[in-house]
């Protein structure tokens, strides 16, 4: 390989002296601009270990001149947010969540604060604005397990439903009335017969009849002799149209089968007090409240 | 000038060779052993523990369906993410990550903290067809999850081998290993003092809403269930930790 620089006639610029099977490489070095702009990169870098965090030693490392950490600069952050919102968080802790209405500019607060805590925790469940999905209840109708008042959602968002963790969670238990060999078969098909009846679609009068005793005997205790539901009891009424899990006889017998043990997680510890006031408000808001 | 010497490192191998070892042993020197050698590179705080058997087997097929390349287990220290996914995670956190889950690229939500955000027939409902409860969701659905018996013959040699790369594994837990895996899965584990002592704050029962079969499903929703929930940050002090 030849190392000679010559000059190219057509371009008459230097050849950087490297030739293959005579190809001659022309020498355009990079502008001079742009490797002045690098070395003032490389000693800006040298100002840069000086001002902020740099190098690692022994067992601690340069901390910089004003000891910048991501998470001091955080705290920082979320102490200036705390204090542009300290005076409606003040309001929001020293009421009662019933009080809030009263105050227009705290009820704004409330509304957007608890309509984004909705969308990130509470949406994925009970669907973009409270819809509901199956499974998982409608925020909109006036159909409440646990209680459809600002007192009784702000209990249910801080204890949840069947939440384990929680040691007053709201809590019920029913039996598995088909697994677990409580009822017959036949007195299972009975009294879904008679369930069916509160909404005019049993389809035999007869069973429906003998259901009602199995009813008594078994359900009445939880859902009400008039299986309007007990909200204390978190027993659903079974007369409306409202299905949690779906209305059909399939699904009816599933349930009275199998049981349903819906869970909610409970929200206190992982949201604050305020939070949940804003989201109880909210939640109230969406169309059910009571 | 030194600059014009640089085609002799070029034209020989062997300088070539030792270059590119210098280069990488400074970068390592400086970029790898301080995290040994630092004291404060881990947080130390309570509550972090190895992921119990059925944990680890819902971790294995996170990993398997490649759940990380959308979703990623960090929370950065930024108000965005701090107010939507909660306290930022710690380096502790993920002490027993073989591999870790960190990352900043999210098709879906950071998943640091979903453990306790939803209940498990929410997340067997969403794994089984996500567009059944979140509309909007373009995550793929693993409806085999739920029908696949969950294999974990090799319950204890995967803890063993964790042991080897330093997660502390006690003969105990190593011993228990298979039992534990069934055991978590059923009603008797919330009454089970030596598992709880074993792994405190496990979620427990039947994840799948299918009490008779241990499936993949509900290793997965074990796993999900305890992410982000080992340390109590109720009682954590961020100022002891500041960097």
């Amino acid at each position: 390989m030849s190392t000679k620089v010559e000059k190219d006639q057509v371009s008459g610029t230097d050849t950087t002296g490297h030739e293959w099977d005579g190809i001659k490489e022309l020498n355009t070095p990079l502008p001079s601009w742009w490797v002045y702009v690098f070395w003032i990169t490389v000693i800006w870098s040298v100002g840069y270990w000086v001002v902020y965090p740099s190098w690692p030693t022994a067992n601690d490392y340069l901390k910089g001149m004003f000891g910048t950490t991501n998470r001091t600069e955080l705290h920082e952050t979320m102490a200036s947010v705390a204090a542009e919102r300290a005076p409606y968080m003040e309001r929001l802790a020293a009421l009662d969540v019933s009080e809030i209405a009263n105050d227009s500019e705290l009820l704004n607060f409330s509304m957007a604060g608890g309509k984004a805590v909705f969308a990130d925790n509470c949406a994925p469940c009970h669907g973009t604005g409270g819809s509901g999905n199956p499974g998982f209840p409608s925020l909109q109708d006036d159909a409440w397990l646990w209680g459809g008042t600002l007192d009784a959602i702000n209990q249910t968002l801080h204890v949840g439903v069947r939440w384990d963790a929680n040691e007053d969670t709201r809590f019920n238990d029913m039996p598995a009335f088909g697994r677990d060999e409580l009822l017959e078969r036949d007195q299972i098909e009975d009294v879904v017969q008679y369930v069916l009846s509160f909404t005019d679609r049993a389809t035999d009068a007869a069973a429906a009849d003998r259901g009602a005793v199995v009813f008594e005997e078994n359900c009445a205790s939880c859902h009400g002799d008039d299986a309007k539901g007990i909200q204390d009891l978190g027993a659903p009424n079974l007369t409306d149209a409202i299905w949690l899990y779906g209305g059909s006889k399939e699904t009816i017998t599933e349930t009275v089968m199998n049981s349903r043990r819906g869970v909610m997680p409970a929200w206190e510890g992982r949201l604050d007090e305020e939070t949940i006031k804003m989201l109880t408000v909210y939640v109230h808001s969406l169309g059910g409240g009571q | 000038m030194l600059l014009k010497k640089h085609h002799i490192v070029e034209k020989n191998v062997f300088f070539l060779i030792l270059g590119i070892f210098l280069t990488i042993i400074i970068g390592g020197i400086v970029e790898i052993v301080p995290l040994f050698t630092m004291e404060q590179t881990i947080e130390k705080v309570e509550g972090v523990r190895p992921y119990s058997p059925l944990e680890q087997a819902g971790r294995n097929i996170y990993l398997r369906e490649g759940c990380y390349n959308c979703h990623s287990q960090q929370i950065r220290p930024f108000r965005d993410e701090v107010e939507r996914y909660g306290h930022y995670s710690l380096a502790a956190e993920s002490m027993y990550d073989h591999p870790f889950q960190w990352g900043s690229k999210r098709t879906g939500p950071d998943l640091a903290r979903v453990g306790g955000k939803y209940s498990n027939a929410w997340h067997v409902a969403h794994l089984i067809d996500p567009r059944a409860v979140v509309p909007e969701s373009i995550m793929p659905g693993y409806p085999f999850l739920a029908e696949r018996k969950l294999n974990f013959d090799d319950a204890q040699a995967h803890l063993e081998t964790l042991k080897m790369v330093g997660v502390p594994y006690t003969d105990e837990m190593i011993e228990a290993a298979k039992a534990d895996l069934y055991l978590q899965a059923s009603e008797d584990a919330a009454y089970d003092d030596d598992f709880l002592a074993r792994y405190p704050n496990a979620a427990t029962g039947d994840f799948d809403g299918n009490p008779a079969e241990l499936t993949e499903m509900d290793a997965l929703v074990a796993y999900l269930q305890v992410l982000g929930r080992m340390v109590d940050f109720t009682t954590y002090n961020p100022q002891m930790n500041l960097r």
